[in-house]
């Protein structure tokens, strides 16, 4: 029986072109860039021209692009970083009830610390509402984060229009943007954020690497205090070899957006063609209008998670519950939650999730194999 | 080409990007997933942990992975001082960590605690008695670099260790990231509660450490986030760049074991022979770790005598590479004591197990002929 994975949103496999940029910083270009020799320089040279590219490919500039170790350091950077180095001048902080755990966890860190933070609901679909996130500011609110494409039902918010509510008041915006990245354009002056943090490893490109976007002229804090690197926002040697892994996944990520939602919109419709077609009683979960194409999250009446997981991976289907890092324990996901009060429909989703590789044979595979799980199980 | 610059950064080893490629093309699963790919990433990482603790002689539930030998370093500081503020504020280090330490102490003195910088003597060592005197009743950390990277002296672990087995409640940290596979440190025997090491200066990959962290010892994490590493360190788990680094580490203790006698050999040697050089002052104490010396070309830029023998394909280094871009007096030399002279004008060699006599020769040959070049270019001016 062939194995399907569809599981992208987790994490994506690396693409060979990828692997292929990385090599030559593992074998030759292995320096370490603040040498001032030949091998130093090479390293150098590698990392400022990743820099300078992935600037590019978001409408930034070279110093504004901080390489951390992944999205979830990304995002504490920016939220955890702007927060404690601004305390001063305010206390409140605004997120939503969806974030991710990198997210909302470095909230209720900050909450400890003595920060006043306010979760803005979301509605049926997982949107947040601009207004709620404008009537929630405060004199003294110094940071507003809401996610740009979310990780379990693909709901794809109104950052843009926070953004413009916001451009009277102080606060500055992040946006997590580690699964809208590669499906979304992205330019962070038309979004009007200023951080915004992506992942390498959801990108077809190495685990371990990430970046902030972090607008121009903005202090925070580091969290990680050592050497000159990154222009002493986040110390330590540079992971060179995976910066060119991800500058090479950001360049291929965006180069054919509009044929991959194309190519995924088209799965989506295929999973659902399939279940339409078993007599499947399933609801979609998420947006309808603005979504990650990558990704659907489908709930099935009078089934739980648990033993969905259970037959879909006997049966060879790889797919999630929710984000993976809530996987391990499957608590009810916070994000469906947040949407339905209806408790059965959160206990009965599955996300499916899409990427490079994937063809729509394997997707219909997968649909016709969950399907005749959910007859045997309905049984 | 002659490659003297390893503590900066090694190369990887060519089984260590074997297995990184190989795993992350056979084992991309994210360890959270519940799916079999998932769990074989999982179980993957399971293993890789448990042979990284065999070899650390510690237990597996002790070893963390971490971003690198900043991360681990900020991890373990910053993270047991802000954990045990309410026991006391004072902590203790030396004057000569490395940035990724001392940083993180001076974050914590702008943060309320107190830190007293023990001072080295001409040889980069502080004694245990200097601890001894230092530790105050609100004392909590004690954290110490076991290997200098610019000089390579070798700080007193066990001694320091055996101290505090006396003051149950103050933690040990050691920046263990230029003494692992060179000088031995152990972990149980010389009392370490936490402990830093880095994969890139042990022929792993950029971007991977580990945190060794005591059965029963506690941090406050620096980042929050998913469940990974216990929530000592969320995000998803770079397994790839774990698996090499564990093959590294492997293959570093093996190399340690063959070749750590040579390497000290031929460091002493080096040492000898430049020694005899006119206008050439060595750096480095005579007791110290056996891949690093230090010494100074009196009068001349540093940086000079640094691309001169780039030119002959010989890479050394100023200072450590985290802070070669400025070329101010290095703080380690200074805090030895040296004047300025020296202390702006220090090289650092740093070697691996696979150097041989033979470039040490070759090395011998060029410097000698650069140091004559350049001194004459110098006493013309
Ligand atoms: C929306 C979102 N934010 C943040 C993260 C965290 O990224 P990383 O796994 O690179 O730490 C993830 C994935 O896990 C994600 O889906
Ligand atoms: C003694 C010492 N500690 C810590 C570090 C930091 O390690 P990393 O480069 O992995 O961040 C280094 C090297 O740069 C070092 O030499």
């Amino acid at each position: 029986m062939k194995h399907i994975y569809l599981d992208y949103a987790a994490t994506s496999p690396v693409h060979p072109e990828v692997f292929a940029a990385m090599k030559p910083y593992y074998e030759s270009q292995f320096g370490n860039p603040s040498s001032i020799h030949h091998f130093g320089r090479q390293a150098r040279r590698g990392l400022d021209e990743s820099r300078e590219l992935i600037a590019k490919a978001i409408g930034a500039s070279f110093d504004e692009i901080i390489f951390t170790s992944g999205g979830t350091e990304a995002d504490n950077l920016a939220i955890i970083g702007y927060a404690t180095a601004h305390k001063e001048k305010g206390n409140h902080l605004i997120t939503t009830k969806i974030e991710h755990h990198g997210v909302l966890h470095a909230f209720e860190f900050l909450e400890k610390q003595g920060f006043a933070v306010t979760y803005i609901d979301v509605d049926e679909s997982g949107v947040v509402s601009p207004f709620e996130i404008s009537n929630a500011l405060r004199d003294d609110t110094i940071l507003v984060s809401c996610m740009l494409g979310n990780n379990e039902v693909g709901t794809v918010q109104p950052v843009k229009t926070i953004s413009e509510l916001l451009s009277e008041h102080e606060a500055v915006l992040h946006t997590d943007a580690v699964q809208a990245f590669g499906m979304e354009v992205i330019n962070v002056d038309e979004l009007g954020v200023d951080f915004l943090a992506v992942s390498g490893h959801k990108l077809n490109g190495p685990k371990g690497i990430g970046f902030l976007y972090a607008r121009k002229g903005l202090v925070f804090s580091p969290l990680l205090h050592g050497g000159e690197q990154e222009r002493k926002r986040r110390a330590g040697t540079e992971n060179v070899a995976a910066v060119i892994g991800l500058q090479k996944a950001v360049e291929l990520s965006i180069e054919n957006i509009d044929e991959k939602r194309s190519l995924y919109e088209g799965y989506r419709q295929e999973i659902l063609k399939v279940f339409k077609e078993q007599n499947i009683q399933y609801e979609v979960n998420g947006s309808s209008n603005h979504y990650l194409p990558h990704i659907l999250n489908v709930s099935f009446p009078g089934l739980s998670v648990e033993s969905l997981l259970m037959n879909l991976d006997l049966e060879g289907v790889a797919v999630s519950s929710g984000s993976a890092c809530t996987a391990g324990s499957i608590d009810p996901s916070h994000v469906l939650t947040a949407m339905f009060k209806d408790e059965s429909r959160s206990h009965s989703a599955i996300r499916f999730s899409f990427g490079y590789g994937l063809t729509i044979d394997d997707v219909k595979e997968a649909a016709i194999r969950t399907a005749k799980v959910i007859h045997r199980l309905m049984k | 080409m002659i490659y003297f610059d390893n503590s900066a950064t090694t190369k990887p080893y060519k089984e260590v990007v074997e297995t990184y490629i190989k795993t992350a093309s056979e084992y991309f699963g994210n360890p959270s997933s519940l799916h079999p790919l998932g769990k074989a990433s999982e179980r993957l990482l399971n293993q890789a942990r448990e042979l990284g603790a065999t070899y650390l002689n510690v237990l597996p539930k002790e070893v963390y992975f971490t971003s690198g030998g900043t991360e681990g370093n900020n991890i373990a500081i910053k993270g047991t001082a802000r954990l045990h503020k309410s026991r006391g504020r004072h902590l203790i280090t030396t004057n000569i960590e490395h940035p990724s330490s001392l940083e993180a102490f001076q974050q914590l003195e702008s943060e309320g605690f107190e830190v007293t910088y023990l001072e080295v003597d001409e040889n980069g060592v502080i004694t245990t008695n200097q601890v001894a005197a230092a530790i105050k009743s609100n004392t909590i950390l004690v954290s110490i670099i076991h290997v200098n990277n610019e000089v390579g002296s070798i700080l007193p672990i066990n001694g320091i260790g055996q101290l505090l087995t006396n003051y149950p409640k103050i933690l040990f940290h050691v920046d263990h990231v230029q003494g692992f596979g060179k000088v031995p440190l152990r972990f149980y025997e010389d009392k370490v509660d936490l402990c830093t090491i880095s994969a890139h200066k042990f022929h792993g990959l950029k971007g991977n450490g580990i945190l060794y962290i005591r059965d029963g010892v506690r941090v406050e994490p620096l980042m929050s986030g998913g469940k990974q590493e216990r929530g000592n360190r969320p995000g998803t788990e770079n397994v790839p760049g774990v698996v090499a680094m564990i093959k590294a580490l492997r293959l570093s203790l093996q190399a340690s074991k063959k070749n750590v006698e040579s390497m000290e050999k031929m460091n002493r040697w080096i040492e000898k022979e430049c020694f005899d050089l006119d206008g050439v002052v060595i750096n480095s104490p005579t007791m110290r770790a056996p891949h690093i010396l230090n010494m100074s070309v009196i009068g001349v830029k540093p940086e000079v005598v640094v691309q001169a023998l780039a030119e002959k394909d010989i890479y050394v280094s100023t200072k450590s590479a985290c802070s070669s871009k400025q070329s101010e007096p290095s703080k380690v030399l200074e805090a030895m004591g040296f004047d300025n002279d020296r202390s702006s004008t220090s090289i650092r060699l740093s070697f691996t197990y696979e150097n041989t006599m033979e470039e040490a020769m070759l090395f011998v040959q060029a410097f000698s002929s650069t140091v004559e070049t350049l001194k004459k270019v110098v006493e013309k001016k």
